[in-house]
């Protein structure tokens, strides 16, 4: 005969949860700070993962495509001499494979634009619109003018700062001019038909779109671009599929997912578990203190209560378990009345938060004037996980000292 | 056979500077079935011999047998089980668990010791009708006087079948008519249902009730009468 | 020490477990408070002079327009000339006159659009630390030689290096086509990988030949000896310019992303720390009330012994100004030790290299402990402390002497 674990946990459970409300005002105010700990764990992760999700976004959006493909010396040195062909045989087939959705090929280099009032240096995209379309280009962005209608397209669709900068506007000629691969200036004057916004005002200014044949006659150089992009549609999954098109691409041709190609962001997205998590750590030792200080007292002030059931024949393993399980009865209600609270708050901001009054700052992480809050199921289990762990943890002192009283002195306290 | 058998008990307490002889070579054997008051000025050891009977509190030297068990040799587990099982306490001060309602407070036992929910529900009704209680299932310590609180103690104390009952002072916070009341209960429930009683007591009309009077003082037993002891008031 | 101070030391440590959890949660919070502020200002200066000694300096004189548009025309009449005016009559004497354009810079190999700056190779090192960033060869020396310096990336790109020579096609001011060829005298290896692929620098009276400048220039750069001297500097410099198109710039107008940078990451620091230390308030307000609960009855007495709710009241707020100077104390000691641990030391993050060169930060970064970084964090929370004790001494007002006395 021993004390039976099974029943006892009910008992365990009303005493805990009346001892709880016994002090109802202590109670009350560890709540709060428990709600609000939780609350600003799930805050500050949602703004975190918004911010991110939206520079991965607007990184991925300038020139999209998850998968890239370029000559092995493009990206360190992107000139016209460092071209591929087009994709053929094997490439072309895993190109065509699931999950890819889209792909396409693009003319990347650098080059100078120049209207009769000013010039400046442009990156030269000679792209095939359809192919740019289905990888995302939102023509929704093409804000005057239309957008290049072929590979073939005779007209230029430049940002609109880039249009104000040349002191420039809509049909217009103004003059590209870039290298061939002989090193000779390739250059031609060519017609504004479309003008776009883009999230980032550096995108605008550097960025202009040519047709593919286009470019590759004035840079004579017929069926070569310099980059190949896929996209599956998920930034998230591409290290499922992007080995299978490497391995299609060969080793002649350097083919990177979207994180080596944008280390800085491929950094931020890869930290954002850590950060988060060191967030949360930071503000649940803040509440710790109040946390532990809560079970003290209720401890001392229980201590006859305590040797009164021991006196009747409960284990001081038990004694423990109740101080735990009311700690975490305390923790369990903040965390639901905090992710409640929380969730009540990200969905109504998800459609963004204006905060151009630092969008030049914000332009310089990458990131737009408007910002997303993401809430994510991880997230608010994360700040779970870590409430609940930490708070064990926090409360097993307590819990352990209050199962090491001796019962008749225990008694005998007033 | 013995309910309860002490050889040679021995506790001392420091105090400041000086020793004090709790239990002094104490050698008690009380038989299933005896009302024993245990009498004495305070200080004089009954509380600590008590203790030492139910395993709240260890002696310095000598043996303790409940039944069968070597009481000074069992661990803290086990020392807890045997209360749970064997013996029931009943305090000076009431010793309820506030946040418990009457009839919980004695379902706690029972459910630490794992007994069912329906048979825990019957049994605790019948013991709160026992001590004369029916009707107050529901209320909470603070909502009940303080012989009704007693009452529930005691009821917690008897509702595992424990074959020995240890009282301290148990009367120490009641007015006489109450005290009778309770007393005539532990009486009650010695005639009928055999439970060794053993109370701590320097209350003379609880000592009036006992069939065996031990007296104490400075931690030595320093006499030990049979008596006939009231029988319950019709 | 009066009675009340030694009853107010007292009555904390008649709880000493509870006085120090709570004085725990104030260390901790304060000592992260004088962590993460010195952490914060440290990069934050980092930030600020890696960004402005490459390039913008503290202050820049320009054309009103300029700015705003930076085009050829808006540019400084007899600039070399006005620069040196103003040096000799504000005694600032890192203060250099600048030109700057587009143009497509071509090696025999390859081109590149870039921008080329025309620079006084005497007076540039005073405002700018690209001089010393040179790797191989040398910076620039005459004022009208026909020399260039280039990022290393860029050269690599060109396929160029020093001896050899770059053309440079462009416009001139005067919207003419201008051309001109520089030989390479220096590589220039800053880090920076965005620099090092950008950066050309030419002799500024060879910019001004070669893109029909005559005597114009586009801004006059000028340092100041600390950051937070640039305002008074600019306010001198504003009052020797006669002519109206001209302004002054301060460094956060050259570059507002700087700037709105360092305020976004302030302002979200500093929602992370108001969530810290209301938590740690929490627990003050927890413990003080648990003190005045507990000592109604202590409390009854005293009042019927004469004393007013508001003297109670001056206690409890006594204990907690006692006990939060204690986290004070205590946590400020530890944050600067920790700072001054790390100023020494330097602050690590491996594999965030590449998100710290976004910012123009090398990969270790330094705190630096000042009065405010230390102070500013704690005294906050001190206040959130006493704030916190307002609800415990307001309920003293609701005590009644014979009930509290009454009370267990």
């Amino acid at each position: 005969m021993a004390n039976n674990p099974n029943v006892s946990a009910g008992i365990l459970a009303t005493l805990a949860w009346r001892n709880l409300w016994r002090n109802y005002r202590r109670t009350l105010v560890m709540l709060t700070a428990i709600i609000i700990g939780v609350w600003a764990m799930i805050i500050f992760s949602a703004l975190m993962r918004g911010m991110l999700t939206e520079m991965v976004h607007a990184g991925l959006r300038v020139l999209p495509g998850e998968v890239q493909i370029h000559h092995p010396a493009f990206r360190d040195d992107p000139s016209v001499v460092n071209s591929i062909p087009q994709p053929t045989g094997p490439l072309l087939k895993a190109l065509n494979t699931e999950p890819i959705e889209a792909w396409t090929s693009r003319i990347k280099v650098p080059g100078m634009i120049s209207s009769e009032r000013d010039n400046r240096g442009v990156l030269l995209l000679g792209i095939d619109p359809a192919g740019e379309i289905a990888l995302g280009f939102d023509l929704d962005e093409v804000v005057e003018g239309r957008f290049l209608e072929s590979p073939e397209d005779k007209g230029i669709v430049i940002g609109r700062k880039l249009a104000e900068r040349l002191e420039t506007e809509l049909g217009k000629r103004i003059v590209i001019m870039s290298q061939d691969p002989d090193n000779d200036v390739a250059d031609r004057g060519i017609r504004v038909v479309g003008i776009y916004r883009a999230r980032l005002q550096a995108t605008e200014e550097l960025n202009v779109y040519v047709g593919r044949s286009t470019l590759q006659k004035m840079l004579k150089i017929e069926d070569q671009v310099s980059e190949i992009a896929a996209t599956a549609n998920s930034y998230k999954t591409v290290d499922s599929w992007w080995p299978a098109v490497a391995a299609a691409a060969g080793p002649n041709m350097d083919t990177q997912p979207w994180m080596t190609l944008d280390a800085y962001l491929g950094t931020m997205l890869s930290f954002q578990g850590t950060i988060n998590l060191v967030i949360m750590v930071v503000i649940f030792i803040a509440l710790s203190f109040g946390l532990v200080n809560t079970l003290v007292m209720a401890v001392f002030e229980r201590v006859r209560e305590i040797g009164l059931m021991m006196a009747l024949g409960m284990r001081p393993q038990w004694i423990m378990y109740q101080v735990l399980l009311e700690s975490i009865m305390l923790l369990g209600l903040g965390l639901v009345i905090g992710n409640a609270l929380a969730a009540a708050t990200i969905l109504p901001l998800e459609g963004g938060i204006d905060i151009s009054m630092v969008g030049e700052g914000m332009e310089m992480a990458g990131m737009g004037a408007t910002l997303y809050p993401a809430l994510a199921v991880q997230d608010m289990l994360m700040a779970t996980g870590v409430v609940l762990a930490l708070g064990l943890v926090a409360s097993i002192l307590p819990a352990w000292r209050a199962s090491r009283y001796n019962p008749i002195q225990a008694l005998a306290k007033t | 056979m013995s309910a309860v058998s002490c050889k040679n008990l021995s506790k001392t307490f420091h105090q400041g500077d000086q020793i004090i002889k709790g239990l002094d070579e104490v050698s008690i054997d009380i038989s299933e079935g005896e009302f024993v008051c245990l009498s004495g000025p305070s200080g004089s050891g009954k509380t600590t011999l008590l203790n030492a009977m139910g395993g709240l509190d260890n002696p310095d030297s000598g043996e303790i047998l409940v039944g069968d068990k070597r009481v000074d040799q069992l661990g803290k587990g086990d020392l807890a089980d045997m209360r749970l099982h064997n013996i029931g306490f009943v305090f000076q001060a009431y010793n309820l668990i506030p946040v418990l309602t009457a009839q919980e407070n004695i379902e706690f036992v029972m459910q630490v010791q794992g007994i069912p929910a329906d048979q825990r529900s019957s049994k605790s009704r019948a013991i709160l009708e026992e001590v004369g209680l029916s009707g107050h299932e529901d209320r909470r310590p603070a909502q009940l006087s303080g012989g009704q609180q007693q009452r529930v103690a005691v009821a917690r104390a008897i509702v595992s079948n424990p074959t020995l009952v240890l009282a301290d002072e148990p009367t120490a916070n009641l007015d006489s008519k109450t005290a009778i009341q309770l007393i005539e209960l532990f009486v009650k429930l010695n005639v009928e249902s055999g439970i060794t009683f053993v109370i701590a007591t320097h209350d003379t009309r609880v000592m009036d009730y006992c069939r065996r009077l031990v007296r104490m003082v400075d931690g030595k037993i320093v006499a030990d009468d049979q008596q006939p002891g009231k029988g319950v008031a019709d | 020490m009066s009675v009340t101070a030694r009853l107010a030391w007292r009555n904390l440590w008649r709880h000493g477990r509870r006085t120090w959890l709570t004085v725990g949660a104030m260390v901790f919070c304060n000592a992260l408070l004088v962590f993460m502020i010195s952490f914060q200002l440290g990069s934050y200066s980092m930030m600020i002079d890696s960004s402005l000694s490459v390039l913008t300096g503290h202050l820049q004189i320009q054309q009103k327009q300029y700015n705003s548009e930076q085009r050829m025309r808006y540019s400084i009449p007899n600039g070399v000339a006005l620069a040196t005016e103003l040096r000799d009559k504000s005694g600032i004497d890192a203060m250099a006159a600048r030109g700057t354009t587009f143009a497509l810079a071509s090696s025999e190999d390859r081109s590149f659009g870039i921008q080329v700056m025309g620079v006084q190779p005497e007076f540039e090192p005073r405002v700018s630390n690209i001089p010393g960033l040179v790797k191989t060869g040398r910076y620039l020396q005459g004022n009208a030689t026909d020399e260039i310096v280039i990022g290393s990336v860029l050269a690599r790109n060109l396929k160029i290096e020093v001896g050899e020579e770059i053309t440079l096609l462009g416009s001139g001011r005067d919207g003419s086509f201008a051309a001109g060829i520089a030989t390479v005298v220096g590589i220039i290896d800053s880090g920076m990988s965005d620099l090092d692929r950008s950066i050309a620098q030419v002799p500024l009276g060879y910019f001004q030949d070669v893109f029909s400048m005559e005597q114009q220039v586009h801004s006059i750069v000028a340092n100041v000896q600390r950051l937070n001297a640039v305002a008074e500097a600019k306010a001198q410099l504003a009052g020797l310019i006669a002519s109206p198109d001209l302004v002054v710039l301060g460094w956060n107008e050259l570059q507002p992303g700087l700037k709105q940078a360092i305020q976004a990451d302030l302002f979200s620091n500093a929602v992370m720390y108001a969530v810290l230390i209301v938590l740690v308030a929490f627990s003050v307000l927890n413990t003080q009330l648990m003190s005045v609960l507990e000592r109604t009855r202590e409390f009854g007495v005293m009042m019927a012994l004469g004393l007013r709710p508001g003297g109670l009241a001056r206690l409890v707020f006594l204990e907690t100004a006692v006990m939060s100077l204690l986290g004070l104390g205590l946590g400020c000691l530890l944050g600067t030790a920790i700072s001054l641990y790390f100023q020494t030391n330097g602050v690590y993050i491996p594999g965030m290299e590449e998100a710290m060169d976004k910012y123009n930060l090398p990969g270790v970064l330094y705190p630096q402990v000042s009065t405010i970084s230390v102070l500013i964090g704690p005294g906050i929370v001190f206040i959130g402390c006493m704030l916190a004790a307002v609800y415990p001494a307001l309920r003293l007002h609701t005590l009644q002497p014979v009930a509290a006395m009454r009370a267990v």
